[in-house]
This record gives structure tokens, sequence and C-alpha cells, in this order.
């Protein structure tokens, strides 16, 4: 049985192996999130807010995300109103507030445990085309840098990383830094099946995981 | 690593199930074998003793001199192979293709019988390679050890499949095109020498410059991963695959493992491995007899030169496809050449000679470009052209009368200046001149394709073909110089 990890936990995970995710903190109550707020200078508002637990894996199409809340009375409201939608299926659920990043390029990137070649890293197109569009690369992890640019490279969409909409030139070598981490993850954490950073946008070129999903194979015993 | 030479390079061999029919197994491998020029000893074995294409065929492989044989040829059923096998091995033999079917294709039954097989063979110390295969072919030893044709030209691709009948392609595509092979061989069932055993084979094979390898089935991707790269870092392997292996269809709970088709990750495995990925049969078989007879590129600046217009301009257009760059001229080089051709040449890249040329101008430019510094590899189009106008000549009313005789003679020379220059130019300079004609297949005899066949080198039938296989090429030294090698 695979199980996926909450929003949160993911993201905990990920950002231990060096992959950058955008600055959060979590609570299970709105006392506790204003509080955690308060305290983490790493979060600034505008931020988003999300219901997250194990057992919820789609948030948007439950309307448990709450985007650009530019103040703490409107943060306090959205905390309220997210964790009264929280069904007791749920099981335990926590609010994840994190800075509201923008920047038109997306990408996607993941992990996958492929039956005949082990743990594969991917980078691809992200945005809510990707799945149509399947502009993807993957290699076996884990990877080398040179490995990692090589992926990029693979990419048809390759305007998408030099100068665009008033945006800089995509970094590739942060990319390519992001890359190796996550590939760390997948070669590396124990019972992994899959990952999505999705999306993985560019801001200032930089790419940063605004969501994170983690599917781990659970111990029959467990 | 398996040593193969008695599989490749036999002394001598033992052919089971020889029959006096001509259209059995038996039959056609000692005929192939014999056929090919095969100069070591060979013992046709059968139950029914007697003679076949005039060898003595013996009733037992007991009658075999000690020694005089090392490699075993099975064209009998499952059922006695194994009592022939601990014959052979008393003899001396330790490599055995098994051609006979019977095995684990064959149901229930067949897949014990294939156990057993195997490890007889392990404890006889005998290479096994099929069962289920069409044979093995090495040219070196002048050996077409295969139950179908054909025997190819000596060179320096060596071919591993998972099919056997594309065996049969690539060395029909060798000896239609005069780029030769090393070894080839069927892998069959593959019960114990796999792709990945005679690459690695070939890989330390004095006699082979690229593998060629057709692959239908993944069992351990992982493994396959981290056998070939390092093969592959010192010797070219292309790979092309055949069909979509269920095993990947898992359901996906992750957008990611909803993206990873079977052909996403195999493509991804082999651009990190170092694999030169082709997508069918022709592609794989010319980028490999491009590995096998050029120089690898520095890098991805490509210059054409043509005596025609839109052949250029197709061969500018098929490298929107591929990593290569259609470079500008540098401006030494823009020089040198006007020094050689009317001023109404085209002046950038493609060079169009625009009728321009006289004797001495193909190979003069071909120099030029090859050897500029800032050229990483050459498209040469339009030969041939001349020697199908002679052609027209030769054939029509008039010749040898109105001075024809002299300007076939001159236009067919010059043809086979063109193709011998490209030859001798990339050799020199280490610039890879890749050379197009659709006369390779519309006129073979054409002096241009003919001599580069005869010269062992591919003339590719068009200019995509051969801008692709310079894609293959520069793709597999770009890999080699990203990790320093």
């Amino acid at each position: 049985m695979s199980i996926t990890l909450s929003e949160a936990e993911s993201r905990r995970v990920v950002s231990g192996y060096g992959v950058p995710v955008s600055p959060f903190v979590t609570g299970t109550s709105t006392a506790e999130v204003l509080a955690a707020v308060e305290t983490d200078a790493s979060v600034t508002f505008p931020v988003v807010a999300k219901l997250c637990g194990r057992a919820i894996a789609h948030k948007t199409e439950r309307g448990l995300v709450r985007l650009r809340i530019a103040d703490t009375d409107a943060l306090a409201a959205a905390c309220d109103e997210l964790l009264g939608k929280a069904v007791p299926e749920d099981g335990e659920v926590e609010v994840l507030v994190s800075t509201m990043v923008d920047g038109n390029r997306e990408l996607i990137a993941g992990l996958n445990d492929d039956p005949q070649f082990g743990m594969t890293v991917m980078v691809g197109i992200g945005g809510i085309l990707a799945e149509a569009i399947r502009d993807v690369s993957f290699r076996l992890a884990p990877i080398t840098e040179v490995d990692a640019a090589e992926m990029l490279d693979d990419l048809a969409t390759q305007r998408l990383f030099g100068e665009f909409r008033g945006e800089p030139e995509a970094d590739r070598a942060a990319i390519v830094e992001a890359l190796v981490a996550l590939a760390r993850v997948g070669a590396e954490e124990p019972g992994l099946r899959s990952a999505d950073l999705n999306p993985l946008i560019l801001i200032d070129g930089k790419p940063i995981a605004v969501d994170a999903l983690l599917e781990i194979e659970e111990d029959d015993d467990a | 690593m398996p040593d193969l030479g008695a599989l490749f390079d036999p002394k001598g061999i033992i052919i089971t199930g020889v029959s006096n029919h001509p259209g059995k197994f038996g039959f056609v491998t000692l005929h192939n074998l014999l056929a090919s020029g095969y100069e070591g000893a060979v013992y046709p074995v059968s139950r029914e003793p007697g003679e076949v294409l005039g060898l003595r065929v013996l009733g037992s492989i007991d009658d075999v001199p000690d020694g005089a044989a090392d490699m075993l040829f099975i064209c009998t059923p499952p059922a006695i192979n194994e009592e022939l096998l601990r014959q052979a091995a008393a003899k001396g033999v330790t490599a055995a293709f098994c051609a006979a079917g019977g095995y684990r294709e064959a149901g229930a039954e067949g897949v014990e019988m294939e156990q057993r097989l195997v490890a007889l063979c392990d404890e006889l110390g005998i290479k096994l390679a099929g069962p289920n295969g069409q044979g093995v072919v090495s040219t070196p030893s002048s050996m077409c050890a295969q139950i179908v044709a054909p025997f190819a030209p000596a060179g320096k691709i060596a071919i591993a499949s998972q099919s056997g009948n594309f065996v049969s392609s690539f060395l029909n595509l060798s000896n239609h095109t005069g780029v030769g092979v090393s070894r080839a061989v069927a892998a069959g069932n593959a019960s114990v020498l796999g792709i990945a055993d005679y690459v690695e084979y070939f890989t330390d094979d004095r006699e082979t410059a690229v593998s060629l390898v057709y692959i239908e089935s993944v069992d351990d991707g992982r493994e396959m991963f981290e056998r070939m790269a390092p093969l592959a870092a010192r010797k070219p392997i292309v790979v092309v695959k055949g069909g979509a292996s269920a095993a990947g269809a898992r359901a996906a709970a992750s957008h990611t493992g909803a993206l990873a088709s079977d052909d996403a990750v195999f493509d991804g495995m082999c651009r990190q491995a170092g694999l030169i990925r082709a997508t069918d049969v022709e592609e794989a078989f010319e980028a490999a007899a491009t590995f096998a007879t050029q120089p690898l590129p520095d890098g991805d600046r490509v210059v054409v030169v043509t005596t025609v217009g839109g052949w250029g301009v197709a061969a500018v257009d098929a490298m929107a496809d591929t990593r290569l760059d259609p470079a500008a001229l540098p401006d030494d080089l823009m020089a040198a050449i006007d020094e050689k051709l009317p001023p109404r040449w085209s002046k950038n890249n493609p060079i169009d000679m625009a009728g321009g040329e006289t004797r001495d101008t193909v190979p003069e430019i071909l120099q030029l470009v090859a050897e500029h510094h800032d050229v990483d590899a050459v498209v040469l189009l339009g030969v041939g052209i001349q020697s199908n106008t002679a052609s027209m000549m030769r054939n029509g009313p008039f010749f040898p009368d109105h001075g024809l005789e002299r300007i076939v003679g001159f236009h067919e020379r010059q043809d086979t200046r063109y193709a011998e220059a490209a030859v001798e130019i990339s050799t020199a300079t280490g610039t890879p001149i890749v050379v197009a004609s659709e006369l390779a297949n519309a006129g073979p005899d054409n002096p241009a394709p003919a001599t580069l066949n005869a010269l062992g080198r591919l003339c590719h039938a068009s200019a995509g073909r051969a801008v692709r296989s310079l894609h293959h090429l520069a793709g597999y030294s770009a890999w080699r110089q990203a990790r320093g090698l």
C-alpha cells in the first residue's frame, strides 16, 4: 500500500535535500498559524493558505486553497474557514501558509519508481496543460549536474528558458541544482514511489516549488 | 566478462543435424559456412552418416578428433541436445550456438528443457548463445554460421539483436551499402548470453568500432543501464528499440507517473548512458555505418557543400530537427572559396557551387572547408550528377562519336574523384564528410555511390538521412565531451 504525505510533510522532505520550496509555516489552529507567521520572517504577505493532510490529495478541487491573502486579519478568516471545511475522513489536518510567489513560467518536476528502470527523475514544461503537452525528460536517479543540464537541453520548449515577458533568462544552474537534489530524494528516501513538484515556478529565473506531493510505500505491518 | 572468442572466432565447428535435405537448417548452416569461406575445421554430424556438400558426415560427435573444434552449432531437437553437449564438451567445445527451437518459446515443457540446457552448459563450461536463434556471423573468420542468409562484407560494425530477422536486415543493408560488419549474432531466447554480454565483447573487440543493437524487451532496465553506460564511454553503441513493454503500466498516482511513458523513460536512459538511439532499422544502420567509417566531429557546426541548390536547402532544413548548426561561413573561408569559384556561388552555407566547378574544384573546396577549425563536419551533395549525364550519353544512339566517349570518361572519372576525395580528406583532416545522393538507391552503379561502396563508406540516400547520421555522431561526441571523455 502506498500513501501520500501531506504537502507540508512532502515539502519538509524535499527541502531537506536542498530542493527549493517557497517559504512556509504550518499550524493546526488559527492561533497557531498566526503565531507561526508572526515568528517566521521568511513568510511574507501576500500569502497562500491551504488545508493539508495525508488524506487530502486534491486541494484545489475541494476549494481548500486561498490565494493572495493580504494581511493578518484576512489570514485569520481564511484559517477559520479552511479548518471548518475539514471532514472526519480527512484525518489529521493542518493549515499551510506560504509566501505567494508569482512567475509566468512553470515547470513540473518529479520522481517515479519505474518497474523496469527503478527510480527515475523528470523535468518538463509545467502548468495545467503539462500532461497534454508532454514535453518532459527523464533520467535514472541519481543524476549528475551534467545529466540534469542535458535534461533541460532535451526539452523542446527551449524558448521558455530565454528572457520571457519581462522576466530574466532562466538560471539553468539553479534548475540543475534543484534537479540533482530532487534525484537524491528519489535515490535515498526510503520507500519513495513517486513525487510531484507541480508547479516549479521560475522566480527571477530561479526555480521554487510551490507544491509538493510525495507518495511512499508503507510497510505492510505499519 | 565472458570470453566469446570460441563463438566468434572458433578454430573448428561441429554442426549437428546435418541432413541431405537442402531445406533443412543443418544443411543450410553447413552450406553458408562453406560458402562464406570459413577456413577452420568443419564437422557435420548426423544420425545418418554419409556425404553432404562434399564433406563426410560423422555419425557421432565421438568421431570428431579431440580438440579440433571449440564451437558447437546445434540444429537438432531439444530431446537429444543434452547428450550432444556432453559429447562436445568432452572433445573440447567451449561455446555453443543453439539454433534449435522447442525451448522457452514452446510452452511449459520447453521452459523446463531450456532450464536444463542452461544448467548443463554452466556445468560443462560452455558459453551458450540462443537457443532459438538464427546464428552467428564473423567476417574476420569468414564465418556465416546461420540457418538463413546473408553473409556480409568485412567491416567494423558489430550487431547483436533480439530479433534474428533484423540481423538479416542489417546484413542486407551492409551488402547493399558496402559498409561492412565485424560480428553479428541473434540472441534468440538469450537464456544465458544477452545483448549486454555481446556488447561487452564487442567493446573489447579490436575488429569492432561500433555496436549496433536491436532491443525488444528489457527485463531489468536498471541493470542494462549500469552495464551499458561504461561500455558506451569506450565505444559507440547504436540502439533501435521495438515494442512497448507492459511492465511499464502502473496506475499512476502522480503527474510524473502519468508522464512516464515507456518510451520517455527508455529515451532518457539512452541519453544518460550515452547510447545512440535511432528511430528505425535504416536510421540505426546508417548511424552505425557512419560511426564505423568517419571521424567523430568536435562540435555541431556543419557546412554543406553542394553542386545543386535544392539538396543544399533540404540539408539545412533537415538540421532544424537536430542538434546540428548550419553555421555561417567564416570570413577567411569565404575569401578562400572566392578564389576557387566564379562570383555567382552562393557566398553562404550551403556552399552552392552553382555549376562553377572545374576539374579540381570539388576536392579543393572540400579540403578548404574540412580543414577549417570552425567547421566540425561537412555534408557533400550533388555527387553522381555528371555520371548520370554520362550514362544517358553512353547508352544513347550517338555514343561514342561526336566527342561523347571523351566527355563520358571525364564525367565518370570526376565522380570517382569526388567520392575518393570525400574519403581521403575526412581521414586526413579528422572532419567527418558525409555524402548523400538518391543515386545510392536509384543508380548504385553510378561511379559516385559505387566508389563509396567499394571504399566501404556509406553514400546516404538523401540529404536528410545524412544529416540524421551526423546528428548522432555529434550527439555522442557532445555526450563524451560533457563527461570529460
